[in-house]
């Protein structure tokens, strides 16, 4: 059961407040102190990239985040973009990054890849349970 | 906080000081001041992450562009940074492969970068 929700437009300029409310919660719900830059940035990077795939297909349904803390911290992020669109998530090498060749949103996604995976010990990219979209699920531990 | 942005000159290196949260929204405005500057002659830029609290995804995106535009220029691009959260995200994504980093100004200025 989500103890928070939130949804928004999907405009850049709401993944700060995403971000922001993400961390409240995390702190409220008792994830260790040092652990929160990486829920703030694991927020933000599941948030940025649930944008750009909304503002990619011309989508305007709200991206949905969920934070529930019965037990862990738990936040999923929704976006509403057809699953094929997930494929192909991976994180790039030092070669790769410095190609002259990658464009500026391809290297983006992939350092957006790489920082989640980075970040986040208990990650999960799935196609939701209803519709068409995808999830980014994030646990971490709570300290108490 | 909101993203701050002001450059100065040290030599022949144009040093642009980045402060406050550099994310998809704000990174843009990162991009358009760097493209400002490549095309007004800079060709050995440092950009002092310093002041920055917060850097994502976009705003590598961003940092990566400039060093692929200035290697092409016959030019330099290196970053200033010695926050370990940030230097933790560099080692993440491998970028601390691809950027020269130094941990002060002086050092990257000094370094012919």
């Amino acid at each position: 059961m989500a103890t928070v929700r939130l949804s928004f437009s999907p405009a850049p300029v709401h993944v700060r407040t995403a971000r922001l409310v993400g961390v409240a919660v995390a702190r409220r719900a008792g994830v260790r102190e040092d652990l929160l830059d990486e829920v703030r940035l694991a927020i933000g990077e599941a948030c940025t990239r649930a944008v750009a795939l909304h503002r990619q297909y011309g989508l305007t349904d709200p991206v949905l985040v969920e934070m529930s803390d019965s037990g862990r911290y738990a936040v999923r992020v929704v976006d509403r973009a057809p699953i094929e669109a997930s494929i192909g998530l991976h994180a790039l090498n030092a070669d790769q990054l410095a190609n002259e060749s990658l464009n500026e949103d391809d290297l983006t996604t992939g350092v957006g890849f790489a920082l989640l995976a980075g970040f986040v010990d208990d990650l999960q990219v799935r196609p939701v349970d209803e519709g068409v979209g995808t999830e980014v699920r994030m646990v971490w531990p709570l300290n108490r | 906080m909101e993203l701050s942005l002001a450059t100065r000159t040290v030599g022949e290196h144009t040093v642009l000081e980045v402060g406050g949260e550099v994310d998809v929204y704000t990174a843009p405005r990162l991009r358009e001041r760097l493209l400002e500057l490549i095309d007004a002659g800079a060709r050995h830029v440092v950009v002092d992450l310093g002041r920055v609290d917060f850097l994502d995804s976009t705003g590598l995106g961003v940092l990566v562009g400039a060093l692929k535009r200035l290697r092409t220029a016959d030019g330099s691009f290196a970053l200033v940074c010695d926050k370990e959260p940030l230097l933790k995200i560099f080692r993440i994504t491998a970028l601390d492969q691809v950027f020269p980093l130094h941990p002060t100004v002086e050092a990257a200025t000094g370094a012919g970068a």
